[in-house]
């Protein structure tokens, strides 16, 4: 099990489209959750989402780590909702029918627990087709995709860069820390947090110094290899749009007529079943 | 005549942020086809020279310059790095550093992407220039997956693509094994011929840069020229040690041995050299005058290591049954190629990581129980570069920093920094921020830092990567000292010189197991060894095979020979 998420090879139609066509269908996909309150549009785009990503032929294990620390993030979310309004659903959706009063101001309403249920549909709507764009996009291709949709190269590169460089960083930042220990730096629990924070310094100050040192070689070979020459530039990993890219761009933008068409027939963001 | 490439007329250059000009009244020629070595001590100007070369100085590193500096019939000063990036070809020192692309195939090509060459061409001269440099089955693999060898060999692709005239090596060998160094050259030299490209090396390593050969070597000390002349020229003068820079192992026995270097006897290179049969007696006799090896009394046992093993996964073992012992007051190298299990190995004994099977016994006791805090307390590490150590701005307070996390009263602390700060030769900087020092310097400090712990026993990760000559001498007589005093010492390294002029043992690792526990003699006269280490035989080597000499006893002899006279 990893506990990072990165690019895993394999050989599915979603692998082999661009990955402007990735990024672009996470795009609009995730403009289209947002929008909606609508349960009907939000399961319907989870389960497709769900079957895509079994149609990737990404594994659960591949994924657990990441799906969990979602969820708890989720959880976190949503209670913090309930504690803080434990009424919006009555304000949004105009009535109200408690099931169980619990203390002071909460109480189990139904409204609510629809609510909340909607606003964690919205997430999973979102997270296969996140966890695909992320497991399924070669990194090499990344910069050329934002670059396609506009950003400039400059940018898109300075990204790649950085992913082209965490595991080189991962790696200096775990030999820093085991020198340290050595040297009587105390990361453990045992540490009261203040001085935990300090004995961090004594990583992070190695650390930064190091990772200067690396951005100042790397931008130098850069720029005696060309880069930044002109206003455009072409990439050796870019793949040409097909058929197949265009058809999932223009499901995706299917997926957001749908999700505006049911806001007009709802005349507005969510879909009330209790009038 | 042939066409000149390259000239330098009363060429100055100064840096925004110096007082003085770096470089003085450079006046220098490179034709096309030639090769140029440019060699020098560390801070005599040559990276400098470099920078201006191929636009670094002023693009990147402001500053002025004064006279002219022609590259291909464009005057650099008013040339932009791009422009002048179409002459000249760099491959930096740092191997892995320069590697941009997530790939082989994207690195070489990453030029040409900047350029807007079409995707189609790119494929096709990308390949192209893999298949010169022998990586055509590598194109889709990432940086951790390559050695520093081939890494180097993506860079010089990167630059060949883009087919400049002009190539320039800024110290290709500081990173690489000695034999990766060889097949760098080599490389080099063949690109060369079939390229008719005109070549500069930057580097201090002369005998190996010279592997196959160069036109001319230009020697620089401080910002100014001071030789440029043929290497036949240059190694029957003394400038070289004059300048501070190591000659060629095999003109220094020679040298000892009282032959006289002539043109005839072409000392440029080993394999060039034509040795009189008169010559060679002189070489024989010497040898026999040379005492035997002196006996040593064998020394109490400090550290043993038991049938160690240790992998990263549960797959895949990193180190397989290592047994060996060091006693007391000894100083051993660990040799092998990059992945062997030199780093995995000093990890184990520092506890970083903890073994699957065997034991690390110190003194008797066995050290498993011990936490990484606790063994510091008997082995201190080192680690390569100082930067990744030093956490403190100020000297003082970098060396003091275990005592004071130890929670010791701040007079003591005082008493010991100051103590360890004399026996380091840093007292006279104890109030100094770490800035202010030389990269050597540094290196001593990181050194204090651990000494202050009070460790039996240091182990050093590759304590002179990249140094020259002088500074090699400095960071290693400071450590053969602090072996006198009676601390083991444990040397990770790839420096040949290393292991032959400071230590009497080599542990030689190679695919996760110990191939050998020999001494630095035996085992740099065993090719066969030393290509499993990913080392080169010697010089000497060559030369007691010339002269029908057994090259272990002519090299132990030379080395302990050697020793008296560095000591006079």
């Amino acid at each position: 099990m990893s506990a990072t998420l990165s690019y895993i090879e394999k050989n599915s139609f979603i692998h082999r489209m661009t990955g402007t066509t990735k990024l672009l269908f996470f795009l609009i996909w995730s403009i289209a959750a947002m929008m909606t309150y609508d349960t009907r549009v939000l399961v319907g785009m989870f389960v497709t989402g769900v079957i895509l990503f079994v149609l990737s032929g990404l594994k659960w294990r591949e994924v657990r780590f990441a799906v969990l620390f979602m969820a708890a993030l989720i959880a976190i979310n949503l209670i913090g909702i309930y504690l803080f309004s434990p009424e919006q659903g009555v304000r949004i959706y105009g009535t109200r029918h408690e099931l169980v009063h619990l203390f002071w101001r909460y109480s189990i309403v139904a409204e609510q627990l629809f609510y909340m249920f909607n606003f964690m549909m919205k997430y999973l709507a979102v997270i296969p087709i996140a966890l695909l764009f992320i497991m399924a996009t070669n990194p090499s291709e990344f910069a050329a995709s934002l670059n396609k949709i506009g950003v400039s190269y400059r940018v898109g590169y300075a990204v790649a860069i950085a992913l082209r460089y965490i595991p080189d960083v991962q790696r200096d930042y775990h030999e820093i820390s085991q020198a340290q220990q050595a040297r009587g730096v105390d990361l453990s629990r045992k540490d009261k947090t203040f001085e935990r924070l300090k004995n961090s310094a004594a990583i992070l100050f190695p650390l930064v110094l190091s990772s200067l040192q690396r951005i100042e070689v790397i931008s130098n070979a850069m720029e005696l290899r060309g880069f930044g020459k002109q206003k455009k530039r072409t990439w050796i990993m870019e793949k040409p749009f097909v058929a197949r890219d265009y058809a999932a761009v223009a499901f995706a933008v299917l997926a957001l007529g749908i999700s505006v068409g049911f806001m007009i027939h709802n005349g507005g963001r969510y879909f009330n079943p209790f009038v | 005549m042939r066409e000149t490439l390259i000239s330098f007329e009363n060429y100055t250059f100064q840096y925004r942020s110096q007082a003085e000009p770096t470089i003085h009244d450079i006046n220098l020629q490179i034709h096309k086809g030639e090769r140029v070595i440019i060699v020098g001590p560390s801070g005599c100007g040559k990276s400098t020279l470099a920078h201006c070369l191929n636009g670094l100085n002023p693009f990147s590193y402001p500053g002025k310059s004064t006279g002219t500096l022609t590259i291909c019939g464009v005057e650099a000063a008013q040339a932009s790095i791009f422009e002048l990036s179409r002459y000249v070809g760099t491959v930096l020192q740092d191997t892995d550093g320069q590697f941009i692309g997530m790939t082989v195939l994207e690195d070489i090509a990453f030029s040409m992407e900047n350029d807007c060459v079409a995707q189609d061409e790119m494929k096709r001269r990308t390949k192209e220039e893999a298949a010169k440099v022998g990586l055509l089955d590598k194109l889709p693999a990432a940086p951790h997956e390559l050695s520093g060898g081939q890494k180097q060999r993506v860079s010089m692709a990167g630059v060949l693509v883009n087919r400049v005239p002009i190539l320039l090596f800024d110290e290709p060998l500081a990173n690489l094994d000695p034999a990766a160094g060889r097949e760098a050259m080599e490389l080099i030299d063949d690109l060369q011929k079939v390229n008719g490209s005109t070549v500069v090396i930057i580097e201090h390593r002369l005998e190996d840069a010279m592997h196959r050969n160069a036109d001319r070597i230009i020697l620089m000390e401080e910002g100014r020229i001071v030789s440029d002349t043929t290497p036949t020229a240059l190694f029957l003068s003394d400038r070289l040690s004059l300048a501070g820079i190591r000659e060629p192992l095999y003109i220094t026995a020679l040298k000892y041995a009282g032959v006289k270097l002539t043109e005839e006897i072409h000392p440029e290179r080993m394999e060039d050299m034509v040795l009189s049969d008169a010559a060679k007696a002189q070489v024989c006799k010497w040898f026999e005058n040379q005492a035997g090896p002196m006996e040593k009394a064998v020394p109490e046992q400090m550290l043993s290591v038991e049938e160690l093993s240790f992998g990263y996964t549960e797959e895949k073992e990193n180190l397989s049954e290592i047994s060996f012992t060091v006693s007391q007051g000894e100083m051993v190298s660990i040799v092998g190629k990059n992945g062997a299990g030199k780093s995995t190995l000093a990890k184990l004994l520092c506890g970083f990581v903890t073994q699957k099977n065997g034991s690390i016994t110190l003194k008797g006791r066995d050290l498993s129980e011990d936490t990484i805090k606790e063994r510091a307390g008997y082995i201190g590490y080192v680690m390569q570069n100082p930067n990744q150590m030093i956490s403190k701005p100020m000297i003082y307070d970098e060396v003091a920093m275990s005592l004071r996390l130890k929670g010791m009263s701040e007079e003591e602390v005082e008493k010991r920094v100051f103590e360890t700060l004399k026996i380091c030769g840093l007292y006279p900087f104890r109030s100094w921020p770490v800035s202010a020092l030389s990269y050597g310097q540094k290196k001593r400090v990181t050194i204090a830092s651990i000494l202050v712990q009070e460790p039996e026993m240091l182990i050093l990760d590759e304590p002179t990567a990249g140094q020259d000559f002088r500074h090699y001498t400095e960071i290693m007589e400071f450590l053969k000292e602090l072996n006198e005093s009676g601390i083991t010492v444990l040397m990770i390294t790839h420096d040949m010189h290393l292991m032959l002029e400071y230590t009497e043992r080599s542990l030689v690792f190679a695919d996760g197991r110990m191939i050998a526990d020999t001494t630095p003699a035996r085992l740099f006269s065993d090719p066969e060894l030393l290509k499993r280490a990913s080392l080169k035989v010697t010089s000497l080597y060559e030369l007691a095979l010339r002269c029908g000499l057994d090259p272990e006893a002519y090299i132990e002899k030379f080395i302990q020979y050697d020793r008296q006279v560095r000591n006079e």
